[in-house]
């Protein structure tokens, strides 16, 4: 019984812990700050890094500030 | 068997929630606006009135480029009867008049200004921005609209609209 009692109280826990972004709440989301890509010469300064070390580039991050439209 | 109550109640009381959250159904009447807080005026009569009510905004970029389209159509049907209510969602108001200053518009824009969990938005259950429904004369939905897709999206706010204005 007890641990059926710790097992829903876990789950209650667990539910309400998930916080759902309503698309309409995202503005802050889409601000530019959001962008991994914001600074250019940061960028391309990880973009070499990544290119030397890794032997690849392109295809880091997404397109787009996060809100999610369309 | 107490536990089985509870567990039972539980997802009785939650499965009553999600129902009662999607209150815009196609072929239901939409929400009465007048009993929302919306910053700014809305039109006095809409009996009789095709509606295009659009959530939007202004940092979604789909709902920027949306605009001019919305402007044209009010242009183009206006005058048989079509009004557009565009419901600003951002969470600041000077946010919204700036995007107004650079993108003048000659629909009606209203701020939903209530507290969280009590927008007019938040009965819609939209699933992207921009959103919209589109109202026949009657004030049931007919059209829903997710997101903005430029010449398409354009195309079939005007074949809906026609067809709702022609009844």
């Amino acid at each position: 019984m007890k641990l059926i009692w710790s097992a829903l109280f876990l789950a209650v826990l667990a539910g309400t812990g998930c916080q759902n972004v309503k698309p309409w709440q995202r503005g802050t989301l889409a601000d530019y700050t959001m962008r991994a890509d914001r600074d250019p010469i940061g960028t391309a300064q990880e973009e070499h890094i990544f290119f030397s070390r890794e032997m690849a580039s392109g295809g880091r991050g997404v397109g787009g500030g996060g809100c999610g439209c369309n | 068997m107490q536990l089985r109550r509870i567990v039972i109640s539980i997802c009785a009381s939650l499965t009553v929630v999600m129902i009662a959250r999607a209150d815009v159904k196609i072929g239901e009447s939409f929400l009465d606006l007048s009993k929302y807080k919306l910053d700014g005026k809305l039109p006095s009569d809409l009996k009789g009135k095709v509606v295009l009510v659009d959530f939007w905004a202004s940092w979604c970029g789909p709902c920027k480029e949306s605009f001019p389209v919305m402007n044209e159509l009010q242009k183009k049907y206006g005058g048989q009867g079509l009004i557009i209510i565009a419901v600003n969602e951002d969470e600041k108001k000077s946010d919204m008049d700036d995007f107004c200053k650079d993108n003048p518009t000659s629909f009606t824009i209203v701020r939903d200004a209530g507290p969280e969990g009590k927008k007019v938005v938040d009965k819609t259950e939209i699933s992207v921005m921009p959103s919209s429904f589109l109202i026949d004369t009657e004030g049931k939905v007919r059209f829903a609209h997710s997101g903005f897709h430029g010449a398409d999206s354009k195309k079939k706010y005007e074949q809906e609209i026609e067809s709702l204005l022609n009844k």
